[in-house]
Formats: C-alpha cells, sequence, structure tokens
C-alpha cells in the first residue's frame, strides 16, 4: 500500500510542477503583447500621464519577474485582480469596481452545475450502451450504434446544438432554448434550463465513453476465463455484466475522467450557443474584449481543471490495475 | 406528467410485444433454434426496431401543411432527412459499383472490400475538393458582393419572401448564401488543410529529430511538448488569439495567418508525440545503422530512411488531425475569433444565421441556411471519420 501512496503523491507533485510551468506560459505568453495593458485600457484617449498613472497603479512598472511571483501570489489566495472591462465602468480601484474573482465564482459554479447535470446522465447512458453494443456486438444494433456515435463524435458542437434547438425548443416547445439562469432559482426550473445544454454535451461525450466501453469489453472477450464462463452454461449479459465488465474497468474509469475533463473545458461553444452563464461564457467575451486579468485567470482554472482530471484518471487506472501498481 | 404515463404505457406495450412476438415466433416455427435460443433482449429489439420503423413511415405520409394553413415543419424536416439519406446511399453504392468496374486491378480490389459508409466517405470528399477547387467557377455571385436584398429566403418561393435568383436566399447584408457556402469549402477547407500540412511538417520533423538525435534535444522537446499539452487545445489557442488579434493591429498582417499559425503550433504536439513514437521503433533499425555507418547526413536519414517507413500511421493521423483542425478552426470562427469577414466561412455563417432557426415552425425553409453551413462541416469531418476508421480496421486485421 505503501508504494501506491508514492506512485500517487510522485504524480501529485509532477501534476503540481506542470501547473507551475503552465502559469509560466500564461503569463508570459499574455506579457509578449505589445505595448501595455494600460494603453489597452486607455484605447484611443490614452495620453502619457494617464498611462504613466495606471501603470503605477497596476504595477506594471515593476519587472516582469516581480509581476509574475505578485500575480501568483493572487492566484493562490484567490485575489485575481481587476477586470479591465469593470475597470471603464467603475473608480478604478475603488468601492464600485468588481474583481475578477467576483466575476468568476457564480459563473464557475454554473458551469460546475452544468457538468454534474451532463455526467449525471452521459455516464450511465454510455456505459449500458457500450455493454449492450459488446453484447449484442456486429449485429444491426451494433452497426447502427457506430455509424451514429462516429457521426456525433465528428460534428462541431454548435450543429448538435442547433439540431437540438430546432426539434426540442422550436418545433416541439419541450425545453427553452436560452439558459438564463441567475442565482436563487429553484432547482427543478434551474434543471429544466440547462437541459439542453446538458444533452448537447452529452451527445457529445457519450459517443467516445461508449465505444471505448465497448472495445475494452470485447478486447477481453477472447480471454480462457470468459470461454470458462461460457461453457459453466452463464447467459451471455452475465457473462459480459459479472465476468467482463470489472476487470475493463481501468479503461473505461479512465475515459470517463478523460472526458468530463473535456466536458469543464470543452463546454465553452456550448455555453456561447445556450448563452449560459458560465465560465466559458465569460473567457469568449473577455477574449473579444481583451479583458486580459479576466482571460489569464480562466486559462488558468481551465487548465488545472484538465491537469487535475488527467491526475485523476492516471491515479485511478493505477490504482485499479495491479500490474501498473507494481512496476518491473 | 401525461407525457411519462403515455411513455410507461408504451414501454409496457413493447414489452408486451415482444414477449407475443418470440412466443408467436417459437410456436409458429416449431421451436426453430433461431426463436429457442432468442434472448428477451434481442425480441424487444426486433419489436423495437419494428415499431420505430412503423412510425417513421407514417409519419413520413403526414401531410406537410396543417388544416389551419401552417406547414408542419416536423414532417417537411423529417422527409428531408430520410431523402438526404437514401439518396447518399444510393450514391455511395453507385459510387462503389462504379469504382469496382473502372480503374487499375489495385483499386478495383480496394473497392470491393470497401464498406458503404467508406465509400460514401471517399465520395463526399472528392465532391468537396472539386468544390473547393473550383469555387470561383462554381459559384454565381463572389462571396463579398452585396446583392439587392437581404434576407431572402432559401426556396425560391416569392410567396414567402424567396427569390428564384437565390436558391438558398440571401443573408442579413444581402449576400448570395449559396456562394457563401461554395466559397467556405475554399476558405474553412483550405485553410484546415493547409494548418494541418504545417502542423505535420513542424510536428513530424521535430519528433523524428528528436527520435534520431535523443539525448537533450530529445528531453527539451518532449518536455515542451507536455506543458502545451496539459492546457487544453481550444482554450489555449483562444488565449493566443487574443494575443495575436493586437499583433495582428500593430503589425497590419491579416488575422487569419496568425490563426494558422497558432493552431498549427498547437496541434503540432500532438504529431511530435506520434512522429518521436514511431521513429523511436524505426531508428534502432538495421538498415538505420548501416545508413549512420555510410556516413550519410541528419537531413538523409530523416527524410530518406524515417519518413517513408513511418508513412502508413502518419496518414491515418493526418486524417483524424486534420478533422480536429478543421473543428477547432470552425469552432474559432464561431466565436467570433476565427476567419475574419469577407471572407466566406462556415463557422462564422452559422454564428450570423442562427437566429433565423427560431422561425423553422412557421417557414421550414428559414432553419435551411444555418443548418446546412454546420451540416456542411460535420459532413466533412464525418466522412474523414469514416474513411479514417476503415482504414485503421483494415490495417489493424481487427475481426471483433
Amino acid at each position: 500500500m505503501s508504494s501506491l501512496l508514492r506512485i500517487i503523491l510522485q504524480r501529485l507533485g509532477l501534476g503540481l510542477v506542470t501547473l507551475f510551468v503552465v502559469s509560466i506560459v500564461i503569463f508570459v505568453a499574455v506579457n509578449l503583447l505589445p505595448g501595455d495593458f494600460a494603453e489597452a485600457i486607455l484605447g484611443q484617449g490614452a495620453t502619457p500621464e494617464s498611462v504613466a498613472k495606471i501603470r503605477e497603479d497596476l504595477g506594471l512598472d515593476q519587472p516582469l519577474i516581480v509581476r509574475y511571483f505578485e500575480w501568483l501570489m493572487g492566484m493562490l489566495t484567490f485575489d485575481l485582480g481587476t477586470s479591465f472591462a469593470q475597470l471603464n465602468f467603475a473608480n478604478f480601484g475603488g468601492a464600485g469596481s468588481v474583481t475578477v474573482a467576483e466575476q468568476i465564482a457564480p459563473r464557475l459554479s454554473n458551469t460546475m452545475f452544468l457538468a454534474t447535470v451532463t455526467a449525471c446522465i452521459a455516464v450511465p447512458l454510455a456505459v449500458t450502451l457500450g455493454i449492450l453494443a459488446a453484447l449484442y456486438r456486429n449485429t444491426a444494433f451494433d452497426k447502427a450504434a457506430n455509424m451514429f456515435t462516429l457521426s456525433s463524435i465528428s460534428s462541431p458542437e454548435f450543429f448538435m446544438a442547433y439540431i437540438l434547438i430546432l426539434f426540442l425548443a422550436v418545433l416541439n416547445p419541450i425545453f427553452p432554448s436560452l439558459s438564463n439562469i441567475f442565482d436563487g432559482m429553484p432547482f427543478s426550473e434551474r434543471l429544466e434550463k440547462s437541459m439542453l445544454p446538458a444533452l448537447t454535451l452529452t451527445l457529445v461525450v457519450t459517443a467516445h465513453m461508449m465505444r471505448m466501453t465497448r472495445a475494452a469489453i470485447i478486447n477481453l472477450l477472447a480471454s480462457p476465463y470468459i470461454e470458462m464462463a461460457r461453457l459453466k452454461g452463464l447467459s451471455p449479459m452475465r457473462v459480459i455484466v459479472k465476468h467482463a465488465l470489472p476487470n475493463a474497468l481501468a479503461p473505461i474509469i479512465n475515459v470517463i475522467a478523460l472526458n468530463l475533463a473535456y466536458l469543464i473545458t470543452g463546454v465553452v461553444v456550448v455555453e456561447v450557443v445556450f448563452v449560459y452563464p458560465g465560465i466559458g461564457q465569460l473567457f469568449v467575451d473577455s477574449v473579444k474584449i481583451r479583458d486580459i486579468p479576466v482571460v489569464q485567470a480562466c486559462c488558468l482554472i481551465f487548465a488545472a481543471a484538465y491537469i487535475l482530471l488527467n491526475l485523476t484518471a492516471d491515479i485511478l487506472s493505477i490504482v485499479s490495475n495491479p500490474r501498473l501498481r507494481h512496476p518491473k | 406528467m401525461s407525457g411519462l404515463m403515455i411513455f410507461a404505457a408504451l414501454l409496457v406495450a413493447l414489452f408486451v410485444g415482444a414477449y407475443v412476438f418470440r412466443f408467436a415466433g417459437q410456436t409458429a416455427t416449431g421451436n426453430a433454434p433461431r426463436f429457442r435460443d432468442m434472448t428477451f433482449g434481442v425480441a424487444f429489439g426486433y419489436v423495437l426496431a419494428a415499431a420505430l420503423f412503423i412510425w417513421a413511415i407514417y409519419y413520413y405520409f403526414q401531410p406537410k401543411v396543417l388544416d389551419t394553413g401552417v406547414p408542419n415543419a416536423g414532417v417537411v424536416f423529417f422527409r428531408w432527412a430520410v431523402q438526404g439519406f437514401i439518396i447518399a446511399a444510393i450514391a455511395a453504392f453507385l459510387f462503389r459499383l462504379l469504382g469496382r468496374m473502372v480503374g487499375t486491378e489495385g483499386t478495383k480490389k480496394l473497392f470491393r472490400s470497401m464498406p458503404l459508409t467508406a465509400a460514401f466517405g471517399i465520395l463526399v470528399i472528392i465532391i468537396y475538393a472539386v468544390v473547393a477547387v473550383f469555387a470561383g467557377a462554381i459559384a454565381p455571385y463572389g462571396q463579398a458582393e452585396i446583392l439587392g436584398a437581404a434576407n431572402v429566403m432559401a426556396g425560391g418561393d416569392p410567396a414567402i419572401g424567396g427569390n428564384p435568383d437565390y436558391p438558398l436566399g440571401t443573408d442579413q447584408i444581402g449576400r448570395d448564401i449559396l456562394s457563401r457556402l461554395i466559397y467556405g469549402a475554399q476558405n474553412t477547407v483550405g485553410i484546415a488543410f493547409i494548418t494541418t500540412c504545417l502542423a505535420f511538417f513542424i510536428g513530424g520533423s521535430l519528433g523524428f529529430l528528436a527520435a534520431t538525435l535523443q539525448g537533450w534535444l530529445d528531453q527539451l522537446l518532449s518536455r515542451g511538448v507536455d506543458v502545451l499539452m496539459a492546457i487544453p487545445s481550444l482554450i489555449f489557442a483562444l488565449l493566443l488569439m487574443t494575443i495575436a488579434s493586437v499583433w495582428a493591429n500593430e503589425l497590419g498582417v491579416p488575422l487569419t495567418i496568425f490563426m494558422v499559425l497558432i493552431i498549427a503550433v498547437i496541434d503540432s504536439t500532438r504529431v511530435y508525440r506520434l512522429a518521436r513514437a514511431v521513429g523511436l521503433n524505426i531508428v534502432v533499425m538495421d538498415y538505420i545503422e548501416a545508413a549512420k555507418l555510410r556516413g550519410e547526413g541528419l537531413g538523409y536519414l530523416v527524410f530518406k530512411e524515417i519518413l517513408p517507413n513511418a508513412m502508413a500511421p502518419l496518414l491515418a493521423e493526418f486524417g483524424l488531425r486534420f478533422c480536429f483542425v478543421f473543428l477547432t478552426i470552425a469552432a474559432l470562427s464561431f466565436l467570433g475569433v476565427g476567419i475574419q469577414p469577407p471572407l466566406a466561412d462556415w463557422g462564422t455563417m452559422v454564428r450570423d444565421l442562427a437566429p433565423f432557426i427560431n422561425f423553422a415552425a412557421f417557414a421550414p425553409t428559414a432553419a435551411v441556411a444555418p443548418l446546412l453551413a454546420a451540416g456542411a462541416i460535420a459532413l466533412l469531418t464525418v466522412a474523414v471519420n469514416f474513411v479514417v476508421d476503415w482504414m485503421l480496421h483494415k490495417s489493424s486485421g481487427l475481426k471483433e
């Protein structure tokens, strides 16, 4: 067990190092910009005096390395700075200005909600369909499922989203096509409003998970112990669920974790289509108006979520596979 | 609540139907093995498929226009979908038939073992390539040409605001949608193709270089790639596009060129991984040793010895990578930071025309333009995936 703990700690350390380097990459990339933030904030009306004032206020006159560590420290204490877009409206640094953290926090929880709803629908659906496809492999059902999943993997998210809007919101008004969610909304209404984006994401991720489940199970079907189970006269369903599935869990868990990582980062397009007030929407809006502090913070959050889930996938597959636990 | 009740009732009916079907089969055939050994799941599947089939036929022949004079949009779309599917299947079948008759012995053999999906994929890719190359000759109008009327409906029916001159209508500032779709093939597919080639050039040569030289260069490149791959690609692309948009303003270079470079670099990390892995297996071969002893240079080793032997996996990866690049560009354009106007591009068209979908219930043709643009993207990636799937299946020799 101690070797397992050591491997997990090793992976965690590696993940932290990666995150640190990623933060450097993001910071350096943003600071490669010609001119500087002060000019970007002031735009056309920049005078040398006002530029110098803002540079001083934002600490832009400090050397790059000092600024990087200040930014990193801020990130660690959830002080993500002040958004440029809010600067224009509020008194700079005054009571009225909205910090990036205040902007991001509610949207992050909205995105997490959407991802959770999607996962609750997609994971059971994908595993069930994958088992069925493995059970009835090479039949019409399997071929139809294969064609359907291949098509839905390769279609852009917005195509799926608009098809769903067309059929479930415009032609048969079952769900609303705009997900205007706000705080204090009752749970059922919130669920109903985020149903279409969740279904779109489900379509996108289910295909991948289902194909992986099917492949993982079919891989095992040639092994002698499955042959034995068959010869004992067990039903095909029982052979797959009781004998093949537990041994196929490692790759399945892995692909589920990877798809959850995709859910948190890949929601950008879907959130834009449904005007869902999540972090992806905020990110795209900030990209368009070049609101650098928000872009930087969102980017780091996405990267952290991505690294964390990949790490989880890694660790879970080691835990569930004894052969990986004892490397030669 | 009544919807749930109906659903439950249907489910019960299907269960009963499945049981009856199996029992009837058993008695009618005198307990033939086919029915005797049929599990309940299989019987349920048959009954479900039959029920869906009957419902589809019933729905297909519903009237196009309701008694109240409102078009029955669901039926219209369903008919289009079914007709499109049948036409695609027939076209793929005829194409495969043609491939079996014409051509050299090698291609004939290839077509004989080809599944219909792969034939469909190849046909679609050929059509896209032709449209992209000859877009200027095929398109009735220019891509940025602003014509007389804006917001002309698709379908060419003057009664609901169409115009036979513009079969797919015009957009909100009066550009012909059909022409823009055709030019979109040139711009979107062309730019994606260039980007993929660039990504393969960068990733492939660096990967082979790392595999050949190894040592500190390999370590440096591999760790760098690890870091870049830890950032989700669409997010990283958006971040870099923000920065590039400032640079593009400063230098007066079109943003599209920056986009090509950024996506090529991001995607080259994935190519690098593959090229290095494949290259590592090749550099231990004897003929590489022989070439080294002959005193061949690095360029000869990489391009004349390693590259030809790594071609097969790289080609399959090229198809998949093209799909990713194509979808990334479409997504960036859809979000408004990709290919910039006045160039016609499918992602931008979807975003601009999307509000028309809300009118589909009254006028089904209104939703055609945005869905065609999005569908054009989907169709190409699906086609490439079908072909790659078949190639991988063929080369791996997997049967189950």
